[in-house]
């Protein structure tokens, strides 16, 4: 048996204040905050509708929140305002301290590129020259995502939705970033498949220690995957706390709602 | 530049303003050029015009030399590096019609040369200008097809995607397979196209005294390389550029260091393979009947 | 020794905004200190509250008022007030918690299930596994399942590889909810053996065994739940609870 080591507690990687969306009329989502700390990862969940795919284009700087602030602690620089970066700045810390991981992996890969061109191509964005190492680095990734390495020059277009995936996943995280952000990154898999990219989902973001924020419907996929929970209606947060705790008490009436219509298999 | 003036010319056909482009048109192209020639590498929208041939058979270059031409000019023009083929041939005759210029086959005589498809072996000096045909202006147009992307990745130097695609090919090949229109980043900044000359032609765009101007008309693009600046083809660290090679020399000069195309000799499968320079071509086996010469007089 | 453990005042209610915002009372005002190496027992009839106060000690549960003072990293920290990262920290190095059933992850294999919250404090994954083994191998778990995933193994089975997954760190404060009960005579002591061994270390212990023998070996003493509340709706409100919520089984 071990004995614990005691380690000090780091300080937020992304704090979110107040952020607010809407598409005229309609509402998308509101007056939203929270952080997120270094290896942290958080569940939003809520139905279609419920604000939490604007929530997430929002704070992964693709759509531009009516109003808020987002403060993401640069490796180099700091807490900066993502907001008040220049578009380059932002583009680039997307490329490296960022992942985002689409459901459908047609928006997150090239199809017509080969497999292991995808998961390199992010080490070459950030000035990789050297041919043996890339692609030594490349297959490192397909294996730790369970693609065998004969299907290395492969195009993505030849492989399943959830080999897709998983190489959508060696893509992102090729170049380690410390905060990803996920869509619905089971949506459309078969069960089996789901089971297999949440497990290997778990493994990574445990064992490299790094931030998440994964938007679902799935209950099981932030039981597994989230260390804390939100729970989003109608553009609102109305619940939120560790995952456990949402799942097995839940206060508001739309929780418990939620957590009792899940089957129990 | 030499300077036009608007004024009366002596061109053979009275019924087109000098250079055939009105002055409006050069003062605009002008100024695409000048922008360009001040960010090297990067791609100048310009107002295309309607030109008496189809696109594709060099209307951007014809504009870019139309513009800068002048009375006192001499202009060579060249189709893979031959002066009689059908592209030059027309496209000299052209500017013999509308602007009256005196022409040249030597490179060191010209003041202008428009090329399609390569840069001359002889090298170009100061105060020449080399005028590029190009096609397909944008090197990134290929992986992403929406203009509003690849122009920020141009803004932002943005381009491992590029470099993905020489990746792509030594995946496949084992080598980067790209023989043509191979990349190259100008000024340390911008990625640009080098017209489809072969690779064996890139590294005399660099350092080069000459002024180089690309003109792209159906995608209404110019860009420019000034005088002495740094161009380099993209490469791996362990997968450094090379150029073409051949095992044999010109089978009419004996050059071993020139670009030299295939040609068929009969049916039977005979080929030689001679310089596709025809000036450079023609210029050696004259100096080397003139050696001949004079060592049988010696 | 100091007490690592203190529960202050803790209430709990549950509202069943489906079931028409029916309110479940389950325990008031409830006060629990426990010392280092001792051992208290969680003792009531059946529905008194018992797992609903030992899973609010780990704050999995939210009690509505009270504190859980708990001492974590040097310092004493109430766990109620805690922000989640927090309660994450503490979870992953303070206080273990052995739940009645093994919340199976799918493909993990056993050895793995065991290794992990070392693992996850930073221990060498070699070091982590040998531990595991050591612990596998005390609790009888056969050395050719110890590469398969725990899904298909037996109740008793489960309940071993739960039992060594919350003992893997050395956690000064542990939470045992029936870790007995299917367990036979010879893997009962076992487990007997291994929470003396926790308590001779100095770990506070606060258990629900069923199990007379066990409690006679291990606890120090009984903590009564169930008497400070209503005695006609408590053992009503346990079962509204776990059959409606759907929240895990008490």
């Amino acid at each position: 048996m071990i004995p614990a080591p005691k380690r000090a507690l780091p300080p937020p990687l992304l704090s979110v204040n107040g952020v607010s969306r809407s598409y005229g009329k309609q509402l998308g989502c509101q007056d939203i905050s929270f952080s997120v700390r270094p290896g942290e990862v958080l569940g939003i969940v809520g139905e279609s509708g419920s604000g939490k795919s604007t929530l997430l284009a929002c704070i992964s700087g693709r759509l531009q929140p009516d109003t808020g602030s987002l403060v993401y602690d640069m490796k180099d620089r700091g807490p900066v305002d993502i907001l008040a970066l220049s578009e380059p700045e932002r583009r680039r810390l997307a490329r490296s301290e960022w992942g985002i991981v689409h459901q459908n992996p047609r928006d997150g890969l090239r199809m017509d590129f080969t497999a292991g061109g995808n998961v390199g191509e992010r080490p070459m964005a950030i000035g990789a020259r050297h041919y043996g190492n890339i692609r030594s680095e490349a297959q490192n990734w397909l294996e730790k995502v369970e693609i065998d390495l004969s299907r290395t020059d492969d195009k993505p277009k030849t492989f399943s939705g959830g080999m897709q995936q998983r190489l959508q996943i060696a893509r992102n995280l090729v170049t380690r970033p410390r905060l990803v952000f996920m869509d619905e990154p089971t949506g459309g898999l078969d069960v089996s498949v789901q089971a297999r990219l949440l497990d290997l989902l778990r493994g990574l973001v445990r064992e490299l220690g790094i931030a998440a924020i994964i938007v679902t419907h799935d209950l099981a996929v932030v039981r597994l995957l989230a260390d804390r929970l939100m729970v989003m209606q109608r553009g609102r947060v109305i619940e939120e706390g560790l995952t456990d705790q949402v799942l097995d008490d839940p206060h508001h009436p739309y929780t418990q709602l939620l957590v009792s219509s899940v089957l129990q298999a | 530049m030499s300077t036009n003036s608007n004024n009366e010319q002596s061109g053979h056909n009275e019924g087109y303003n000098f250079a055939y482009l009105d002055e409006q048109t050069k003062r605009m192209i002008r100024r695409s050029l000048l922008k360009a020639l001040s960010i090297p590498g990067y791609q100048v929208p310009f107002g295309s015009r309607e030109m008496p041939l189809p696109y594709g058979w060099g209307t951007g270059g014809i504009q870019v030399t139309a513009s800068v031409i002048g009375p006192k000019d001499r202009l060579k023009v060249i189709d893979q590096g031959a002066d009689d083929t059908t592209n030059a041939v027309s496209i000299r005759r052209f500017f013999q019609m509308v602007a009256d210029v005196a022409t040249t086959e030597k490179v060191l005589e010209a003041s202008i040369i428009q090329t399609r498809h390569r840069i001359p072996e002889t090298p170009l000096n100061e105060g020449q200008i080399i005028v590029y045909q190009v096609p397909t202006p944008d090197p990134l147009s290929k992986i992403d097809p929406r203009e509003s992307e690849t122009r920020k990745m141009h803004a932002y130097a943005e381009y491992g995607v590029m470099q993905l695609t020489l990746y792509e090919d030594i995946a496949r090949f084992g080598h980067i397979a790209k023989t043509y229109d191979y990349p190259v980043l100008v000024n340390g900044r911008h990625l640009m196209s080098p017209s489809p000359i072969p690779k064996f032609d890139n590294p005399k765009m660099q350092d080069n005294p000459a002024i180089q101007l690309y003109g792209a008309g159906r995608e209404k693009r110019i860009y420019a390389i000034p005088p002495y600046t740094t161009v380099k083809s993209l490469d791996f660290d362990d997968h450094p550029f090379s150029m073409q090679s051949w095992s044999g020399c010109c089978s009419l000069c004996g050059s071993t260091t020139s670009y030299l195309d295939e040609v068929i000799t009969d049916d039977s499968g005979g080929r030689i393979f001679v310089c596709s320079d025809t000036d450079y071509c023609n210029d050696r086996q004259a100096q080397l009947l003139c050696d001949e010469h004079s060592e049988v007089q010696t | 020794m100091s007490i690592r453990l203190h529960a202050e005042g803790l209430s709990k209610t549950f509202t069943l905004h489906t079931q028409g915002g029916t309110r479940l009372p389950v325990f008031r005002d409830i006060d629990l200190a426990v010392r280092g190496g001792e051992c208290v027992c969680l003792h009531g009839p059946s529905g008194a509250g018992k797992s609903t106060l030992l899973r609010s000690l780990y704050a999995n549960y939210k009690p509505d008022a009270g504190r859980i003072l708990v001492e974590h990293g040097g310092k004493i920290i109430d766990l109620l007030a805690a922000e989640p990262w927090e309660v994450v920290e503490i979870r992953k190095r303070s206080i273990g918690y052995v739940s009645q059933f093994l919340r199976v992850i799918p493909r993990i294999s056993t050895l793995d299930v065991v290794a992990e919250p070392a693992i996850f404090t930073g221990a060498a994954r070699e070091a982590a596994a040998n531990a595991a083994a050591n612990l596998l191998t005390r609790l009888r778990i056969p050395e050719r399942l110890w590469s398969l995933a725990p899904a298909t193994f037996s109740g008793g089975e489960q309940q071993r590889v739960n039992i060594a997954r919350g003992l893997m760190v050395h956690y000064p404060i542990l939470l045992l909810d029936e870790p007995t009960a299917s367990l036979d005579a010879a893997n009962r002591r076992m487990v007997i053996e291994l929470i003396q061994e926790a308590k001779s270390r100095g770990t506070a212990v606060v258990g629900i065994f069923h199990d007379e023998e066990v409690r006679n070996a291990v606890g120090d003493r009984l903590f009564e739940v169930g008497k400070s509340i209503d005695v006609r709706s408590a053992p009503h409100a346990e079962k509204e609870k776990s059959a409606h919520v759907g929240a895990s089984v008490e």
